[in-house]
C-alpha cells in the first residue's frame, strides 16, 4: 500500500518540506509524535518528526534535513512518487496544558517539530516566547508560521548573519536572568544544543523537555535500538519518548550511539552519489 | 526396522558464508522409504504428540504410496503452515518424541516429511479452498505472525470476512523477522502467507495497533478482535555495558539481518556491525539463529555463553548440531557479569564467570549458581543479547478492561477469551516466548470460539 507524496521542495538549503497522503494517519496525529518510513524494498527505516498534519486533507507534513543516503534520495523524489511505507503515529504525543509561561527552543531542522507544538501551547492558553536559531539567515525555517503562533519571537545565527550572534542559549539564560517567571522550556535540536540547553535552566529549576533523536529501526518497542539513559535507566525512545526531562538524559551515551554506524553511511551515501552521477566504482 | 533416511545437508564449511538453506530437503525417493517406516499403528502416540493434531499416520500412508497430493491435502486439513512447521517445530520433543519406533531406535522423521510435501505442493502449485457463502460478520486480526494467521485462515474458511492488521512491513511475525533465511527461506513465509490472503484475508501491514487504531476503535468496526501480537519486547540484563556501541538484543540483530536484509548491505540500506569476535548471550533457538548469522557475516570467532549445560539448552537439538558443526564456540555454564567498553563507548570484552548446577528445583531444571573466583574475559568487538523477550506493552496499555499478568502476559482462558468482551488472544502473546506450532494451535482454538460468538451475535 504505497503511499504518495503530494509535494516536496526544498525550504531552505538542504532542507526539505514534503507532503504525504496518509489519512488514517492524519486523523490521530498529534504534537510530539513521529512517522518511519522506508522509501523502496531495499530502504532503510528512517524516522522523521511529524511537522503539521491536515486532518481535512488527509495529509502529513515532514520536514527533513539530507544528510545522507535516504534523506536525499528522499529529497530528489517528486511530487506523484510513492513512498513504499509509512507507519505512524508513532511515540507518544507532547504534553501540552496550560502551566504559565513556556519558551520553546527549536534549532536548525529542530524548528519543524517545536511549530505544532508552539501552536499548541498557545492555543492552551499558555504565554510563548519562542527561540529559533540556525547557522546562517538563509539557513532559518519557518519565521513566519512561528512568529503567528508566538508572543516573542528570538531569533539567532551562529555567524551573526540574522537577529542575535551566538546561540539559542544565550538567548534562554538571558530570559531566566531577567527573573521572568518561566514555567517550562521545551527544546528541540541537534543533541548538543539539547544538552546546553538543559545545562542552563538545570540552576534555574525549570522543567525542561527535549525530544531524543536515537537510532531506530521499528519504532514499536521491538528492538532496543533507540535505547537512551534517563535518570539512569534504560528507556526505549521510540514508545517511552520521544520527549524525556532534559536534566535526566545522558546527552553523552546518546551521541556516542548515533555515531554507531558512521563509516556504513559514508559507504552507503558514497555508492549513492556514485550511482546517481553514473561513476563506475 | 529400516534405517532412518538422512537429511541432506550444504557441507558446514560452505554454508558457513552463505545464508542459503541449510538443510536441503528429501529427495522423492527418500521420502517414500523413510515414510515406509512408519508401520502405521492403531493407536498412534504421535498424534499426541502434535499440538494441532495432524492425521499423521495418514498422510504417512499417503506418502510411502507416493500420493503426496493427498498427503498435503491431508496435512492442511489440520494446518495451515506446513512448509514452516516441517522446518522448524522441536519434532525431537513433540509427534517424534513420542512415535513408538522412537523407543526402538529412531522415530519417523515426520518433520522432514511434513517438509517434503509441502515443497512438493509449492512447486507444483498451490490448491486453495473453494470459497464460502459470507457469513457478513468482520473479523480484525491484530499481528500477523503464526497465531494471527492461522486464526485468520480458518475464520476465513468459515465465511467470515477478516483483516490483519501488521505493525510492521511484511507478515509471518517471528518466521519473517526472526528466524533466518537458512533455516526459513523468507519465499516460503511469503507464499505461507499468500495462500491465507487467497483464503480471502485482506492484509494491512504497517498498522501499529495501539496506534493508528486502538482495539476499541476495531471494535466499533469489527465483531470481534483477535490478539496475536506475539512476544516481542526484548529483555536485557541490566548488567553494566549493555548500552555500549556494538551491544544488540537478539530482536535487532535478527531484524538487521532477516526483514532489512542488512547481510547485503550496502546493496539494501540498512547497515549493521560485522564483528569479528562476536558473544552472544543465551541457549535458546533466538541464541543459536544469532550465532550463526554473526558467523555468516563473516567473524573470526562465534562464541556462544549459556549459564546451563547443554542437556538445559531450549534450543533445538538439530539447531544445536548444526551450529557446533560450522564451528560456533559453546561456554557452557558460563554468565556475563559486565560488559566492556574502550572509553569511547565501544565494547571490547565480555566478563563472564564460572557456573556451577545444583539440585533441580521445582521446574526440574537446575538452578544455576556462579562459582567465586572464576572470573575471566572474552574478547568481543560484537555482543548479542538473547536471553527472551517479553509481551509488547503496546497494546494492553491502550485497551481499556484488558487484564494482563505480572509478566505481562495477557490474561485469556483456554479457548482464547480474554477480559475484555469480544476480545480473544493466543500465541505467544499469552504465552510468553513459545513455539510456532503452539501458537498456531492457540489461534485455531480461538477461531472456533470467535466463530461461536460472532455467529451468536
Ligand atoms: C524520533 C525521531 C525524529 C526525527 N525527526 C527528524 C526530522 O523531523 N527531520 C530530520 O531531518 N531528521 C529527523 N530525525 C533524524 C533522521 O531520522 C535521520 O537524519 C535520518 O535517519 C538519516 O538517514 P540518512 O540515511 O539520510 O543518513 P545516514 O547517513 O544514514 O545518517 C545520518 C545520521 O542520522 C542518524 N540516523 C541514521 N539512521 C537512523 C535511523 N534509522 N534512525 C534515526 N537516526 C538515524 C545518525 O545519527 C546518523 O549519523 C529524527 C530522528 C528520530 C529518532
Ligand atoms: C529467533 C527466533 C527463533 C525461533 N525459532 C523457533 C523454532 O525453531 N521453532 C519454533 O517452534 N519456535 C521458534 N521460535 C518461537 C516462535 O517463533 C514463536 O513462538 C512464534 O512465532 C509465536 O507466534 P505469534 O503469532 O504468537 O507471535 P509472533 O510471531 O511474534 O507475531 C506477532 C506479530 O504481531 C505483530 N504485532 C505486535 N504488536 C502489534 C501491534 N500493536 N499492532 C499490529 N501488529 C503487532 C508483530 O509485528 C508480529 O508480526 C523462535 C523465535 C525467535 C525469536
Ligand atoms: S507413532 Fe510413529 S510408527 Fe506409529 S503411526 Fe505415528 S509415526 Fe507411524
Ligand atoms: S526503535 Fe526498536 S525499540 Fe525503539
Amino acid at each position: 500500500m504505497p503511499f504518495k507524496i503530494l509535494n516536496n521542495y526544498e525550504l531552505v538549503p538542504t532542507i526539505y518540506l514534503m507532503n504525504i497522503a496518509a489519512p488514517r494517519i492524519a486523523k490521530k496525529a498529534l504534537p510530539g509524535q513521529f512517522v518511519i518510513l522506508r522509501i523502496d524494498e531495499k530502504g532503510e527505516r528512517i524516522p522523521l518528526t511529524i511537522a503539521d498534519f491536515d486532518r481535512r486533507n488527509g495529509s502529513i507534513t515532514m520536514i527533513f534535513q539530507a544528510v545522507g543516503k535516504t534523506t536525499m534520495h528522499l529529497a530528489s523524489m517528486k511530487a506523484g512518487d510513492e513512498l513504499l511505507d509509512f507507519i505512524g503515529p508513532l511515540g507518544n504525543p507532547a504534553h501540552i496544558e496550560k502551566v504559565g509561561t513556556v519558551i520553546l527552543v527549536g534549532g536548525g531542522v529542530g524548528v519543524a517539530p517545536v511549530f505544532p507544538q508552539t501552536r499548541a501551547f498557545k492555543e492552551a492558553g499558555n504565554k510563548v516566547i519562542s527561540i529559533i536559531g540556525a547557522r546562517s539567515a538563509n539557513l532559518l525555517l519557518w519565521e513566519d508560521r512561528m512568529r503567528k503562533v508566538s508572543d516573542e519571537l528570538f531569533i539567532t545565527t551562529d555567524d551573526g548573519t540574522k537577529g542575535h550572534h551566538g546561540f539559542v542559549t544565550d538567548i534562554v539564560k538571558k530570559i531566566l536572568e531577567s527573573g521572568t517567571i518561566v514555567n517550562r522550556v521545551v527544546a528541540i535540536g541537534p543533541p548538543v544544543m539539547m544538552r546546553a540547553v538543559a545545562g542552563v535552566t538545570r540552576p534555574f529549576n525549570v522543567k525542561t523537555i527535549v525530544s531524543l533523536n536515537s537510532i531506530m529501526v521499528d519504532g514499536t518497542g521491538m528492538c532496543g535500538a533507540c535505547r537512551v539513559l534517563v535518570g539512569n535507566e534504560t528507556k526505549f525512545a521510540c514508545v517511552d519518548g520521544p520527549e524525556f526531562d532534559a536534566h535526566l538524559v545522558d546527552f553523552t551515551l546518546l551521541m556516542n550511539r548515533l555515531a554507531i554506524y558512521q563509516p556504513e553511511e559514508k559507504t552507503s551515501l558514497d555508492k549513492y552519489k556514485c550511482e546517481r552521477e553514473g561513476c563506475k566504482c | 526396522m529400516l534405517e532412518r533416511q538422512k537429511m541432506p545437508l550444504q557441507d558446514p564449511k560452505i554454508r558457513a558464508a552463505n545464508f542459503d538453506e541449510v538443510a536441503l530437503g528429501f529427495t522423492e525417493k527418500q521420502a517414500v522409504e523413510e515414510a515406509k517406516r512408519c508401520i502405521q499403528c492403531k493407536k498412534p502416540s504421535c498424534m499426541k504428540g502434535c499440538p494441532v493434531e495432524v492425521k499423521i499416520p495418514g498422510f504417512l500412508k499417503d506418502v510411502a504410496e507416493g500420493d503426496f497430493d493427498s498427503a498435503i491435502k491431508e496435512i492442511k486439513t489440520d494446518n495451515a503452515l506446513p512448509a514452516v512447521c516441517g522446518r522448524v517445530c522441536p519434532q525431537e520433543t513433540q509427534c517424534e518424541q513420542v512415535c513408538v519406533l522412537s523407543k526402538k531406535g529412531a522415530s519417523v522423521s515426520i518433520g522432514r516429511l511434513e517438509r517434503f510435501v509441502s515443497d512438493y505442493e509449492r512447486r507444483k502449485s498451490v490448491q486453495v479452498p473453494e470459497k464460502p457463502d459470507p457469513t457478513g460478520k468482520k473479523i480484525a486480526v491484530v499481528g500477523g505472525g503464526p497465531a494471527g494467521l492461522t486464526a485468520a485462515a480458518d475464520l476465513a474458511k468459515t465465511g467470515h470476512s477478516v483483516t490483519i492488521f501488521e505493525a510492521l512491513h511484511e507478515a509471518g511475525g517471528v518466521l519473517i523477522y526472526g528466524i533466518p533465511e537458512f533455516r526459513l527461506p523468507k519465499e516460503i513465509v511469503r507464499a505461507e502467507v499468500g495462500y491465507v490472503k487467497k483464503l480471502g484475508v485482506t492484509v494491512l501491514l504497517d498498522h501499529v495497533i495501539g496506534k493508528i487504531e486502538t482495539v476499541d476503535d476495531l471494535l466499533s468496526e469489527f465483531d470481534a478482535v483477535f490478539l496475536g501480537t506475539g512476544a516481542g519486547l526484548p529483555v536485557f540484563m541490566n548488567i553494566d555495558g549493555e548500552n555500549l556501541n556494538g551491544v544488540y538484543s537478539a530482536n535487532e540483530f535478527l531484524t538487521r539481518v532477516n526483514l532489512m536484509k542488512s547481510y547485503k548491505f550496502p546493496d539494501y540500506d540498512t547497515p549493521i556491525k560485522k564483528g569479528k569476535h562476536v558473544v552472544v548471550v543465551g541457549g535458546g533457538n533466538v541464541a543459536m539463529d544469532s550465532a550463526r548469522c554473526a558467523l555468516r557475516l563473516g567473524a573470526d570467532e562465534v562464541t556462544i555463553v549459556y549459564r546451563r549445560g547443554e542437556d538445559e539448552m531450549p534450543a533445538r537439538a538439530e539447531e544445536i548440531e548444526h551450529a557446533k558443526e560450522e564451528g560456533i564456540i559453546f561456554r557452557l555454564l558460563t554468565n556475563p557479569v559486565r560488559i566492556v567498553g574502550d572509553g569511547k563507548n565501544w565494547v571490547t570484552h565480555v566478563e563472564c564467570i564460572n557456573m556451577h548446577l545444583c539440585e533441580p528445583d521445582e521446574s526440574g531444571r537446575c538452578r544455576p549458581a556462579p562459582t567465586p573466583g572464576t572470573e575471566h574475559k572474552i574478547e568481543a568487538d560484537v555482543v548479542v543479547i538473547a536471553i527472551g523477550t517479553s509481551p509488547n506493552p503496546l497494546v494492553p496499555r491502550t485497551t481499556k478492561g484488558l487484564e494482563i499478568t505480572k509478566h505481562g502476559t495477557i490474561v485469556a482462558k483456554e479457548n482464547g477469551e480474554t477480559t475484555k468482551k469480544g476480545v480473544y488472544a493466543g500465541g505467544d502473546a499469552i504465552t510468553g516466548s513459545a513455539t510456532v506450532i503452539s501458537a498456531m494451535g492457540a489461534g485455531k482454538k480461538a477461531a472456533r470460539a470467535i466463530d461461536e460468538y460472532v455467529r451468536g451475535r
